[in-house]
């Protein structure tokens, strides 16, 4: 398979990454590439086989539902880009 | 001293013989002479550094010093470390100072081990020659034409290079193991979960682990009992007692220490695109393993060919959900110019991340959408399984695996830069390892006709690191490789 120029743009939009024209059109052949490399895989035989997500086959451990981590607000938001009383400031969503 | 072990430096500390502070100021002394040509270090604070040492005098002073207190080490910037700039090699990151520690930080803290500074890396651990850094690429001591490796080419350069006894590093597929290979030390990727990921800059969850790079397997144990440890913060973290990892290397014979160890050899690790010099190095050391008592036994990794295939599904998959949270709002870079939200997020990522970040988070991103998720994603998955039982059949017949680390010695900065493909088989030999969850370690074991280090790869069952440890310290033991440093 081989991706086109649009998918690329797709993909990337999907990632939100902005991506020029000609940034496209590099990013498409590297791409390419790398599915080229990739693609070997789909040969393998994996019927029957399970998929394995995790380096472990264990259960995700739980703990009591209450909250452990001290209010440290102030410290976390002091590297944030923007911040006003407290918040994160972003561009206005609705008008 | 800069020559010294970890070992020997935390014997002179007990002894009286040095001060911590002293010690400190002769390594920030060879960081401030080295580092320029070098670029090994991302972040160096003198103050801070020296702060922490006279700490860990008072601390000795005081009776409570543990084993380790006062040697210094330097750590991968991919730890959030309190008060110290953490980028992760990219610019995204370029202006973030944690507010908190990583727990391997903390661990050594805890431990009395002053941080001499951060080591450069790979942008977000992504690469295979420390070129891909926001922050430049870093040299390789032994030719300044060459890379360190990656991606915890600073680490393993500053290692090399004597301007730290000591680094911490991160192996997602060998970014451990294949710049220790590469520089001439010892590197170490635990067993996935022993060591908690709280704190480290997540790059593809499954598979990253934080391990120790030093001169010798002797020092690795020695810090992996000072980072390993449950963690109720990572989630994957794994409860198990207490271990000495060093236990095993004093407990061995003299002569033929290594008698009824069992080696096997891959023959998947011996084939084409092993070179010549790298190839004759692994079989002396193989012959030396058998001087040392070892037997060696062919074993079959059939599927290890596919796990570069099913590492670059994989590995983007995760990375490109975890470096979702990179989008200008809460920490890290923003654009400064955004007309709305979704304009700020693509032009804060577009400009904040560099090409080969953007490209893993576009191949993550095409695997795991609809229509191709189960063609891609469930499919190296699969694989992922098949090569963990490829491991499991071969240690029903060895106790711990020998090969090369990597298949060529350091190349050329710039030689691979523009191929990705290229850059991503540096690995091949590592890969598997990390989908397996396995512990595996780099060391030196000779050089080639160039004068450049080539590295050994042993990989040990599940929590053999202890095991393992020993089969690479007695060979430390008989050979000099591990011992010899670039002039500089």
């Amino acid at each position: 398979m081989s991706l086109s120029i649009d998918d690329v743009k797709r993909i990337a939009h999907l990632a939100r990454i902005r991506i020029s024209e000609a940034e496209a059109a590099q990013t498409q052949t590297q791409l390419n590439g790398i599915f080229g490399l990739i693609e070997e895989m789909q040969g393998a035989d994996t019927a029957g086989i399970e998929p394995m997500a995790h380096a472990q086959d264990l259960s995700q451990r739980l703990r009591p539902d209450v909250a452990m981590e001290p209010d440290r607000r102030e410290a976390y938001q002091a590297v944030a880009p923007q911040t006003e009383n407290g918040l994160y400031l972003v561009p206005k969503v609705i008008e | 001293m800069s020559l010294h072990t970890i070992k020997q430096l935390a014997d002179q500390l007990a002894a009286g013989k040095v001060s911590s502070v002293e010690l400190c100021q002769d390594y920030l002394a060879r960081i401030e002479r080295l580092n320029p040509t070098l670029n090994a270090f991302v972040t160096v604070d003198r103050d801070k550094t020296l702060a922490e040492a006279a700490s860990a005098d008072a601390l000795r002073a005081s009776g409570q010093a543990g084993p380790l207190t006062g040697v210094p080490i330097a750590h991968k910037d991919i730890f959030c470390t309190e008060g110290w700039l953490t980028t992760c090699g990219s610019m995204m990151l370029s202006n973030f100072v944690s507010p908190y520690d990583a727990h391997v930080i903390q661990q050594f803290k805890v431990a009395g081990m002053p941080s001499l500074g951060k080591t450069n890396m790979d942008e977000f651990a992504m690469g295979s020659s420390n070129e891909t850094s926001f922050f430049g690429p870093v040299k390789n001591p032994w030719d300044l034409a060459r890379v360190p490796g990656g991606s915890s080419g600073g680490s393993a350069a500053c290692v090399a290079a004597r301007m730290a006894p000591a680094a911490t590093g991160t192996d997602t597929g060998g970014s451990i193991r294949q710049p220790a290979a590469l520089t001439g030390i010892t590197g170490l990727k635990p067993t996935y979960g022993v060591v908690s990921r709280y704190g480290m800059i997540a790059f593809a969850s499954s598979l990253d682990q934080g391990g120790p790079m030093a001169q010798t397997a002797e020092d690795c144990g020695l810090l992996l009992n000072v980072m390993a440890g449950f963690d109720e913060r990572d989630s994957t973290s794994l409860q198990r007692e207490k271990e000495d990892y060093t236990r095993e290397l004093t407990q061995t014979p003299a002569t033929k220490p290594l008698a009824g160890l069992k080696i096997g050899l891959p023959r998947e690790f011996f084939g084409e695109g092993l070179t010549g010099d790298t190839a004759k190095a692994v079989e002396e050391a193989i012959a030396q393993y058998r001087k040392l008592g070892a037997e060696t036994v062919e074993v079959g990794l059939p599927n290890s060919r596919l796990s570069v295939a099913a590492y670059y599904v994989l590995a983007p998959a995760e990375a490109s959900s975890n470096l979702s949270r990179f989008d200008g709002v809460r920490y890290g870079y923003r654009t400064p110019e955004y007309t709305d939200l979704l304009d700020m997020y693509e032009k804060s990522r577009a400009e904040g991340f560099g090409s080969e970040v953007k490209r893993r988070i576009l191949i993550g991103t095409y695997v795991l959408s609809h229509g191709y998720y189960d063609a891609y994603y469930i499919q190296a998955q699969k694989l992922r399984r098949l090569i963990a039982n490829d491991f499991s059949e071969a240690f029903k017949q060895c106790d711990v695996i020998l090969g090369p680390t990597a298949p060529t010695t350091a190349f050329r900065l710039g030689e691979k830069s523009d191929d990705p493909v290229q850059m991503y088989l540096s690995d091949i030999y590592t890969i598997a390892v990390n989908l397996a969850g396995l512990p595996g370690m780099s060391l030196p074991c000779g050089f080639d006709s160039g004068g450049l280090p080539i590295g050994l790869q042993l990989i040990g069952n599940y929590f053999g690191e202890a095991r393992m440890l020993n089969v690479a310290h007695q060979y430390q033991r008989a050979t000099d490789w591990h011992a010899r440093a670039p002039a500089l």
